[in-house]
């Protein structure tokens, strides 16, 4: 019947390749989307890692004001707030800025904190050379602690931006994590 | 007209159909398919709707009257994954099935058996669905788009039923758009070149490119709920290095095509039907085909305004705004070319011809209310109110399902062999069109007014405009069974319709006769 129709087969394994392909572009776009939001500062994220403080000019012409505000996620009940709500800095100047968390309960947690920035554009310029956000924090039954946020601002931040806000959530991660875990990382303190 | 009588001698002599239950599960033809794939739609219309008609009812008075707000949000969820994946995708399936063989001259879909495959997963992933309702916890209440953390951290274990039957839809989906594609590039018959193919083969073959682009998507991003929910990953959870508004994105590159995937078939329909009735050759068949090319590349790259409140760089915003506002372009082509094809046209006022005129009107109307949404600040104001519900009602109600029911009006007669009653049919779109806006109209004041959408409550304020919504949900909710009767009426009976009973319309599917034959064109027609 077919004389000189052309072969299905071979179309049809080029869409199903489409189609794999598009399943997999999908999971590729997790990847895509991290280098994406770190080259263009899209949705406020910072590093994870600490910057190294470079050896930079202080810009004492100008002055930014950045803001620090704090939230906790559902279902953790630590006190977290920042030690002071705004800081002044010329940009290249290191600002150190503690935050204070108390654990009320009676058993030891552990807590991440994710940090974002608004405007977005401005984390591209928001170096951070120590924070308690690079790893969970450990800490005790009823105890509490100040943590430490060191940075500095890069020098190329455009004019345009005066004030920044930088914004904590914390998460309770000790469902994710074992009693003696965390007992290990308190002792380690 | 000498083939037509060909044909029916030699179909005539060959129309073996098999029987029994046997006949529907295992057929590889595609009218059959075709007819359960539009069956199985109107039966998930119903059944969609039936969840309108619970929302429209508990919304018809400020307060908490008949359900807990937690079953509502599964009203509101269900409701519409049933009308987008149960109603509307599976009817223009069904019709391509139907229309697609018949219109580009070939025997049958290019891969039967695959075609038997695809409709018949798709109840089960709909009992799946709707079965998810009856657990503890209850369904899926997310809201259709299943915006994480929302379907992860704060969703019941129904979750793992409803990613699966989304799975199943995409595969179904999927298998349905790599069947319509080898279809159209293999089968047509000698002479079909691609710009002579009817439009409605045209829309749908870009349909399905977009099919296969992004159902995959959608399935990578509902594997990734999954997996966040139950087997520990952070693809969108802020603790563990995710994040939620990446779903958001991966989600709308799916959803946006899917919109388009929606209404394209739409297209195609009108674009047969108004020139049937207004009795001249579609104004501009090559720029409908342009256009409808456009659009569906226009739409990989609008999604985030989906998203414009989620905090987005000004510069981001715009692009998508701009780009949003461009697909602008190239739909009003085509509103121009359908009045260009009426425009000194011999009109008459057949019940197809209703509903695509009220499409015409009343899908510009929606596609209005989109270029306001479209507007960066103005969406602060619209974003997640009744605005939004009335916009996308007004394009998928009286845009995809009013086009759906032209072409079942207008290719009835030759799929039952039956004219249907006209009276009875022209009731069912006089009620139709007046109800349901009497249900959409007055939502674009409440959203205006601040009244936010997908909540079970309202501030007393809104509460007429509810009430007369409710009315026109209820009056339309019925007249829908008026059109169950028409279609009952015409398959069972009814005055024999002709090989062409709508004498200006075109295509080879009006050469063979009414009802078409079992077989149609195993030999291949001549296309001049």
């Amino acid at each position: 019947m077919s004389e000189q129709r052309p072969d299905n087969s071979i179309l049809v394994k080029r869409l199903l390749l489409t189609v794999a392909g598009m399943f997999a572009f999908g999971f590729a776009l997790v990847p895509l989307y991290d280098v994406f939001c770190e080259v263009t500062g899209f949705n406020g994220r910072t590093s994870n890692e600490a910057a190294v403080y470079q050896e930079v000019e202080v810009d004492e012409s100008r002055t930014v004001t950045v803001q620090f505000i704090t939230r906790n996620a559902k279902g953790i009940p630590w006190k977290f707030e920042p030690s002071i709500k705004q800081v002044k800095v010329h940009p290249g100047e290191v600002k150190v800025v503690n935050f204070l968390a108390d654990n009320p309960t009676s058993s030891n947690m552990i807590a991440q904190a994710i940090p974002s920035v608004a405007p977005a554009e401005a984390s591209l310029y928001l170096n951070k050379v120590e924070c308690f956000c690079f790893n969970q924090q450990p800490l005790a039954a009823g105890a509490d602690t100040e943590m430490p946020m060191q940075f500095y601002l890069d020098p190329d931040i455009p004019d345009h931006i005066t004030t920044f806000t930088l914004s904590y959530t914390l998460y309770d991660m000790t469902a994710n994590t074992s009693a003696e875990a965390i007992a290990q990382l308190l002792k380690t303190e | 007209m000498s083939t037509a009588v060909e044909d029916t001698h030699h179909d005539t002599h060959h129309d073996h159909k098999p029987y029994g239950i046997g006949r529907w599960l295992f057929t590889t033809n595609h009218k059959d398919i075709g007819s359960m794939y539009l069956w199985l739609s109107f039966t998930m219309f119903l059944v969609g709707g039936a969840m309108a008609m619970v929302i429209r009812a508990e919304l018809f008075q400020p307060g908490l009257q008949l359900i807990e707000p937690q079953f509502f949000n599964q009203m509101t969820t269900v409701h519409g994954l049933v009308m987008i994946f149960g109603a509307v995708m599976p009817a223009f399936t069904g019709l391509a099935n139907w229309m697609i063989p018949m219109m580009i001259g070939a025997p049958d879909m290019a891969l039967p058996r695959m075609n038997n495959w695809s409709f018949w997963i798709l109840p089960f992933a709909f009992l799946i669905l709707l079965g998810s309702l009856f657990m503890e916890g209850g369904g899926p209440a997310f809201g259709w788009t299943a915006y994480a953390p929302l379907s992860t951290t704060y969703s019941s274990d129904s979750t793992a039923l409803f990613v699966f039957s989304v799975h199943i839809m995409g595969i179904s989906s999927i298998m349905g758009a790599i069947n319509v594609i080898v279809t159209i590039m293999n089968m047509r018959a000698p002479g079909m070149s691609y710009m002579k193919m009817p439009l409605f083969a045209w829309t749908w073959f870009i349909t399905a490119f977009l099919l296969i682009a992004v159902m995959p998507v959608l399935a990578g991003a509902v594997t990734m709920l999954l997996t966040d929910k139950y087997f520990g990953t952070s693809f969108f959870d802020a603790a563990g290095g995710g994040d939620p508004v990446m779903y958001q994105h991966i989600f709308w590159f799916f959803g946006h095509p899917e919109v388009y995937i929606m209404i394209l078939p739409s297209f195609g329909i009108i674009s047969a039907i108004i020139p049937a009735f207004a009795r001249k050759p579609l104004f501009g068949y090559a720029s409908m085909v342009y256009a409808t090319a456009a659009i569906a590349l226009l739409s990989f790259l609008v999604w985030a305004h989906h998203m414009f409140t989620t905090g987005m760089p000004v510069f981001a915003e715009l692009f998508f705004m701009y780009c949003t506002m461009l697909i602008a372009v190239p739909t009003g082509v085509k509103i121009f070319n359908w009045v260009a094809t009426m425009w000194r046209g011999s009109m008459t006022f057949e019940t197809p011809m209703l509903f695509a005129l009220a499409f015409v009107i009343l899908f510009t109307i929606g596609g209005f209310s989109g270029l306001m949404l479209a507007i960066i600040p103005a969406d602060f104001q619209y974003h997640d109110t009744y605005f939004v519900v009335a916009h996308f009602h007004y394009v998928l109600v009286t845009g995809a399902i009013f086009s759906i029911m032209a072409a079942a009006y207008y290719w009835l007669p030759k799929w039952t062999g039956h004219m249907y009653d006209s009276t009875l049919a022209k009731t069912h779109f006089w009620t139709s069109l007046i109800s349901v806006n009497v249900l959409f109209f007055p939502m674009h004041f409440a959203g205006l007014a601040g009244m936010p959408r997908r909540i079970p409550d309202y501030a007393t304020q809104f509460a007429d405009i509810n009430q007369i919504a409710s009315i026109g949900g209820f009056a339309f909710g019925l007249s829908q069974l008026i059109f169950l009767w028409v279609v009952i009426k015409c398959v069972k009976g009814g005055e024999k319709a002709a090989a062409k009973p709508w004498d200006g319309a075109e295509g080879l599917e009006w050469t063979v006769p009414s009802p078409a034959p079992y077989h149609t064109f195993e030999k291949p027609p001549k296309v001049e």
